[in-house]
């Protein structure tokens, strides 16, 4: 007679504990379905690396760098039928690879969904996250994230059907909107819409291909992602003529590499190893040339970047031809692009802010010296 | 036939029911003129799809995206140089299945005939794409074949290695396919390498030979007569079934970390197959409990009665029919925990749906969903098809639902 009520008791009380305990959980689950707005609750313990030592250390005892990447992004980062990845991100990852190691194979890759990317860095599960991620202030201070140099300036477009009458935003009022989860896009949509004071519904999908499928079937009258995204889906829709991107550009999205609060020496070596990417480009050393620039150039400029001259890599805690390996081994920042980007691929996406800014772009390396 | 006088018309047989085909579609497919409507559209309907599928299969779609990317599918990113473990390990499952078909069944079925004919047939598309493969496939065969003769010449001697072949090769799996050490004989292949159906299976058989005995000590608890340990199981039963597979992977990967001291991380694998063994453990308890209470008390007696103790009364007597009885809802749990498995895709481990979403990223094969989505879920529907003919079988031959 008593064991029965006590039982029910104990049951009872698990269950308030647990729904307690999920209560308290939902600010901290929250952030992870939405990036841009994450909340303190998860970043109150911004896990560094073990005191003692530096990530450099770390990785360089290991034998091997951990890149958290995305395996799932058209241009950016996917599996070749030899079971490699490859991609615009991949590549960054082997550049550090080169500049670490002098090679470009001591890496480990580790796909990344967009909910677990911070917590996979804040926990030290990666040392580096190169998953096409936009930089934004909150990411940086509440995040625990320290981003380098922006690698890929991307911002937030929509694609219509040309039949549609839809030429500018205003045009959206009472419009269905395919969007992709858990990234800025739906937010910046969101916002974006509110500024405006337009109405519309928003379509979610989780996955890229999820939505164009549905913006293609007409379940919505509008598709939205970053611009490289759209120029990307466009170019294999079955009939692209059909289609246009409007005019007016969401939002800003930088995207770079990013890592950890509390190493300073493992954020500049992250941070040189994209500028020398760069500082190639704007001084034409390329992995073709590179040999015979190190052997012959005068410019005292490329002479520092190759190492020949001073002690640059010393500096960063690096061999001292670290910036011609990544060269050497991966090439410089227009050779990276055009190989996952550029013309000779499907998506033939114009350099636009992506310039070095000799040529008018948004890239800009402080001198090496 | 003899000449009949039509007197003798009364005391005729019975009529015979005989078999013609054009009586067979009268009686089942027109036999009102309602039947008959139905089956022309129906059949008509039919048609078309079929006659879309296949015009899509042979023309429409461009398969490059699978048949370029096969060895992705099938094992991930698992080096080339150690194919061999992988094959060894089917060359063994491949003598197993002749061994045990030889030693219990022996004899020679149909199904026997077609499971020989698909390595072949792969092995002739094998050839066709110019891959290695064929020779490995035939090999599997000839190891089948082997272990048939094997077992049907030496029954009784080959019983008992048999049985202890099958209980090793779990173990086995893990050993061969990881391997141990920086180099050598078996270097080590870490888990970050395990992928595509290969890492699908992986964590299919572990879910499923792990949550097994945990599902029936759990269920075996909460028939438990202890309130502590009863208490126990039914918590953890009504929790881990209150929430999605999903959310226990998510811990797994996003908030355990934090609870781990700096520096200590375990193996991302281990983490989803722990919340698979979870998750799968507190339905199996379920179901199992479904069975012991299926058992009649009077059984229950009959073993104090004989003096069993215990332990004794639940191994001998209780489980074998307990277990018995859920076979059906089992196997469909199995099967669907084989299909649940492709959830570790969304927390970033590359398993089949995994690795089929990194392929269709590859710029040469954007666009390609259906041709992908459709080959893995052959593959899916093949293996669960296997399990479930499997339990159907053991239904029969342990005769459940007959006695």
């Amino acid at each position: 007679m008593f064991r029965k009520p006590l039982v029910i008791l104990l049951v009872l009380l698990a269950a308030v504990l647990v729904v307690a305990a999920c209560a308290g959980q939902q600010p901290a689950e929250q952030p992870a379905e939405q990036p841009a707005q994450e909340q303190p609750a998860q970043q109150e313990e911004p896990t560094p690396a073990p005191a003692a030592k530096t990530t450099l250390e770390v990785v360089k005892e290991r034998g091997k760098l951990i890149c958290g990447v995305n395996q799932a992004v058209p241009g950016f980062g996917f599996l070749q039928p030899d079971g490699s990845f490859a991609g615009f991100d991949i590549d960054f990852c082997k550049a550090l690879s080169a500049a670490i190691f002098g090679n470009t194979d001591s890496v480990e890759y580790r796909p990344l969904t967009a909910k677990q990317r911070f917590t996979a860095l804040q926990a030290g599960e990666i040392d580096v996250l190169i998953r096409n991620t936009t930089w934004t202030l909150t990411r940086d201070t509440e995040l625990g994230a320290n981003f380098a140099p922006t690698t890929f300036y991307d911002g937030q477009g929509i694609t219509v059907r040309k039949d549609s009458g839809i030429t500018t935003l205003d045009d959206l009022e009472g419009a269905s909107i395919c969007v992709s989860a858990g990234t800025t896009t739906e937010l910046n949509l969101a916002d974006q819409m509110a500024a405006r004071g337009i109405e519309y519904t928003p379509v979610v999908f989780e996955t890229a291909d999820e939505t164009t499928g549905a913006y293609l079937d007409g379940r919505c009258d509008a598709y939205t992602t970053d611009k490289s995204g759209l120029v990307a889906r466009m170019s294999l829709f079955p009939n692209p003529e059909e289609h246009m991107i409007l005019e007016e550009t969401l939002s800003k999205e930088p995207l770079g590499p990013v890592v950890r609060h509390g190493d300073d020496q493992w954020f500049d070596i992250v941070t040189w190893m994209v500028f020398a990417t760069f500082t190639g480009e704007e001084y034409g050393v390329n992995s073709q040339n590179v040999d015979d620039m190190k052997a012959n150039a005068t410019d005292p400029n490329i002479r520092k970047l190759l190492g020949v001259e001073g002690d640059m890599g010393a500096k960063l805690g690096l061999s001292n031809d670290w910036a011609y390996n990544i060269i050497k081994q991966v090439g410089n920042y227009a050779e990276i692009y055009d190989r996952n980007l550029g013309p000779n691929t499907v998506f033939n996406l114009a350099r636009g802010l992506n310039s070095s800014w000799i040529d008018g772009g948004l890239l800009y390396a402080p001198p090496i010296r | 036939m003899t000449t009949t006088l039509t007197s003798q018309k009364e005391i005729l047989p019975p009529p015979t029911e005989r078999f013609t085909i054009l009586g067979w579609l009268k009686k089942n497919l027109f036999g009102t003129w309602f039947d008959a409507i139905l089956t022309v559209v129906s059949g008509l309907f039919i048609i078309y799809v079929l006659y879309m599928g296949f015009r899509w299969i042979l023309t429409t779609a461009q398969w490059a995206a699978v048949t370029d990317n096969l060895q992705l599918y099938m094992k991930g990113q698992y080096p080339a140089s150690e194919d061999w473990r992988l094959w060894l390990l089917m060359y063994l499952f491949a003598l197993i299945i002749g061994l045990m078909w030889g030693v219990f069944l022996r004899r020679a079925e149909a199904v026997g005939w077609i499971l020989l004919a698909v390595p072949v047939i792969l092995a002739l598309w094998m050839v066709k794409l110019e891959r290695a493969a064929w020779l490995n496939l035939l090999i599997m065969d000839a190891a089948a074949i082997v272990g048939y003769f094997l077992g049907r010449r030496y029954p009784q001697r080959l019983q008992r290695p048999t049985i202890i072949l099958i209980l090793l090769y779990m173990p086995l799996v893990i050993l061969i396919v990881r391997g141990f050490g920086e180099s050598g004989f078996l270097p080590l292949v870490t888990t970050n390498l395990w992928g595509g159906l290969l890492l699908s299976l992986l964590l299919a058989i572990f879910g499923i030979v792990f949550s097994f005995p945990v599902g029936v000590l759990l269920a075996l608890g909460r028939q438990s007569r202890m309130p502590a340990i009863k208490t126990l199981c039914v918590v953890y039963i009504e929790i881990i079934r209150g929430v999605p597979l999903i959310t226990l992977l998510f811990m797994g990967q996003l908030m355990l970390p934090f609870f781990l001291p700096a520096g200590i991380t375990i193996d991302r694998v281990i983490r989803a197959a722990v919340a698979i063994i979870m998750f799968a453990a507190a339905y199996m308890a379920e179901n199992v409990r479904g069975g012991l209470q299926s058992i009649p008390k009077g059984q229950y007696e009959a073993a104090d009665a004989i003096g069993l103790n215990g332990v004794q009364k639940m191994v001998f007597i209780i489980l074998p029919q307990a277990l018995r009885a859920v076979i059906p809802v089992l196997v469909g749990q199995f099967i669907g925990l084989f299909k649940d498995t492709s959830l570790v895709a969304l927390v970033g481990l590359l398993d089949l749906l995994g690795i089929a979403r990194g392929i269709l990223a590859n710029p040469n094969y954007i666009g390609r969903q259906l041709e992908v989505f459709a080959f893995i879920a052959l593959i899916y529907w093949v293996f669960s098809y296997a399990m479930s003919y499997g339990s159907e079988r053991l239904e029969t031959a342990l005769g459940v639902g007959e006695r």
